[in-house]
């Protein structure tokens, strides 16, 4: 059964489209993640879903709830963790948690042992009674997302649940959006762009680009689409080995990425002798060549045409006496 | 109206008095503030003497009080922004409540911590010998009292929805609200000049600090009946409440 599901979703900002036609639907319990790039239209997609922005155009219902026409009944069965921080640091957590539990009338009995629930699944039981302006980071976006399930939402809304947190707080919570997916069977719509959270937690992927979805499948299909295995090597000519094994009928894909070039391929350890070969008599020289098992960054570069990665580390500048070093 | 509503006019409520309770600055500035009024300008214009005033600090405590109130309200309706800034509206807009509901309990924690300070201020004013009228005229103050509270809420809402950021705020205070006030007859009266008379009628202080001037003290005159000064006070919180309301419920996150 769909959850979710959208009907040439698009919202425009004067002349810029955020969100430009989008149709998909998510299932009941699943984990679904929408993978862009900044400025891709992820948050405007939520925001929309969440009746806090009127779509321009087209449509969307949650819990067969239309996000225009019954607002408020969509609400009741949504839980939002925005962005950017949305908690009362003047208040306590605890007080934090009471008051979003009143707003959704919540009766006083439930809201202490839901209370305790929530505090309890995302360890901060012994935090309660601390304001929200001594909590760390980290602890302020677990106390968000046991917010969001404190009225026991159909729907979870994570607009990149882990931004700018460490390593550890990250695994952490990765662990309680499991959790709580498995626990509360709450279906969860997340957004983010690391590829590895992407990749553990979703059970479908919606790449997104521009405020178009360039493809929506389940990460194991989206590897497999690009191949068994990734090749990847550079060469002394790769316009002409490029145009050379575009003749290939078992390479199912080639990429070419600035330096450096990718083939999918199946049983990639087998091809790497035919590859040389295959250069060798062209009088190309190959400078490296590996083989490795498809991540979701082959996917999205396949489908976007660059990395994420590249993306954000392409306006940092390198200081000169590093670069030596990294070339 | 379904109990969810009235919680969340009750959580808005409670926040804003926590808030309030807990922010000791605050506490601290908006009773040392207009205390240093009273005190420096009441003893300083002392032997003035004005037309119509023979008792400066009877004058003057009504002024205060509205002034008072005025802030403290205004405050209130402008920290929307914050709430803006922080993040903290979306949480509130994404709850299954109505906006109404939400302006609602805003607007009475703002005049609940008004009225706070307001009579605080006011029992200070006692305390310093100022004479009051009776109980009738002690409740028309409080109505008074109520009614800048609300007007300034809505105030303060309608500039938190038309600017981006504090300077504006800034920049509305130094230029409109603190020639208002001290054209309001808040600090002197306003009717030994005609220039100035003139400008009263067209200013909303005035009616406000009149009005509860001539429902609070003895020994000193008003230029309307405080119950004209009731009627129009009454229209603009009208107004004000209604298009601060409005643009709130319009303002997108
Ligand atoms: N209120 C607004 N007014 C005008 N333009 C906006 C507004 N909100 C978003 N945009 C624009 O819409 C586009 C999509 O923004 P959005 O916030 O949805 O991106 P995102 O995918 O969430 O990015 P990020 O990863 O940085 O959070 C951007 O180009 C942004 O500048
Ligand atoms: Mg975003």
């Amino acid at each position: 059964m769909d959850i979710i599901k959208t009907d040439n979703l698009t919202k425009k900002f004067n002349d810029l489209t955020a969100v430009d036609n989008i149709s998909f639907s998510v299932k009941k319990g699943e984990i679904f993640g929408f993978l862009g790039p900044n400025g891709a239209g992820k948050t405007t997609t939520i925001k929309m879903l969440t009746t806090l922005l009127h779509p321009t155009n087209g449509s969307a219902k949650i819990s067969d709830f239309n996000i225009v026409k019954d607002r408020d009944k969509v609400r009741k069965n949504i839980g939002v963790v925005f962005q950017e921080p949305a908690l009362d640091t003047e208040l306590t957590g605890g007080e934090n948690l009471d008051y979003h539990a009143r707003m959704y009338g919540i009766g006083r009995n439930k809201r202490k042992t839901r209370i305790e629930d929530v505090l309890h699944l995302v360890d901060l039981e012994d935090k309660r009674d601390v304001f929200v302006k001594n909590y760390s980071g980290g602890m302020k976006r677990r106390l968000e997302i046991a917010r969001g399930l404190m009225h026991y939402p159909n729907v979870l809304f994570l607009d990149e649940p882990t931004l700018g947190l460490d390593a550890q707080t990250r695994r952490a919570i990765w662990e309680y959006i499991k959790k709580m997916n498995k626990e509360e069977g709450t279906t969860i719509f997340l957004t983010t762009h690391y590829m590895d959270e992407a990749d553990y937690l979703c059970d479908r992927v919606g790449i997104i680009d521009h405020g178009k979805i360039l493809v929506i499948d389940s990460i194991e299909n989206l590897k497999n689409s690009v191949g068994n295995d990734v090749i990847t090597l550079s060469c002394s000519d790769l316009d002409g080995l490029i145009k050379r094994l575009e003749k290939e009928d078992w390479i199912e894909n080639i990429e070419r990425h600035e330096s450096l070039l990718t083939l999918g391929v199946e049983k990639g350890d087998e091809k790497i002798p035919v590859i040389i070969e295959i250069s060798q008599s062209q009088n190309i020289q190959i400078k490296s060549i590996s083989v490795r098992k498809p991540t979701l960054d082959d996917v999205f570069l396949h489908f976007t045409g660059r990395t994420i990665r590249n993306q954000e580390t392409a306006d940092i500048k390198i200081p000169p006496r590093f670069r030596s070093r990294m070339g | 109206m379904k109990a969810a509503e009235f919680q969340a006019i009750y959580v808005m409520w409670l926040r804003q008095m926590k808030r309030f309770i807990r922010s000791k600055s605050r506490l601290v500035s908006t009773i040392v503030q207009p205390l240093f009024f009273l005190l420096i300008l009441g003893s300083g214009f002392r032997v003035a003497t004005f037309e119509g005033v023979n008792d400066y600090l009877s004058f003057l405590a009504p002024g205060i009080v509205t002034m008072a109130i005025l802030f403290s309200s205004m405050f209130t309706g402008i920290s929307v922004l914050w709430d803006k800034q922080f993040g903290f509206l979306q949480e509130v807009l994404v709850a299954p409540i109505s906006r109404f509901s939400i302006i609602i309990g805003r607007t009475l924690g703002g005049a609940t911590v008004a009225l706070i300070q307001g009579v605080i201020i006011l029992l200070i004013a006692l305390g310093l010998g100022v004479e009051i009228s009776g109980v009738f005229g002690l409740l028309l103050t409080l109505v008074f009292m109520i009614l800048i509270a609300f007007t300034a809420v809505g105030f303060g809402l309608v500039i938190a929805s038309k600017m981006e950021d504090f300077q504006g705020f800034q920049l509305i205070m130094s230029l409109l609200i603190m020639p208002l006030l001290f054209l309001s007859s808040a600090f002197f009266p306003v009717t030994a000049n005609p220039t100035m008379k003139t400008i009263a009628i067209f200013n909303p202080l005035f009616y406000m600090v009149d009005g509860l001037r001539g429902s609070l003290v003895v020994n000193v005159a008003t230029v309307n009946h405080p119950l004209l000064d009731l009627l129009v006070v009454v229209v603009m919180c009208i107004i004000m409440m209604g298009a601060g309301s409005y643009l709130f419920s319009k303002s997108e996150v």
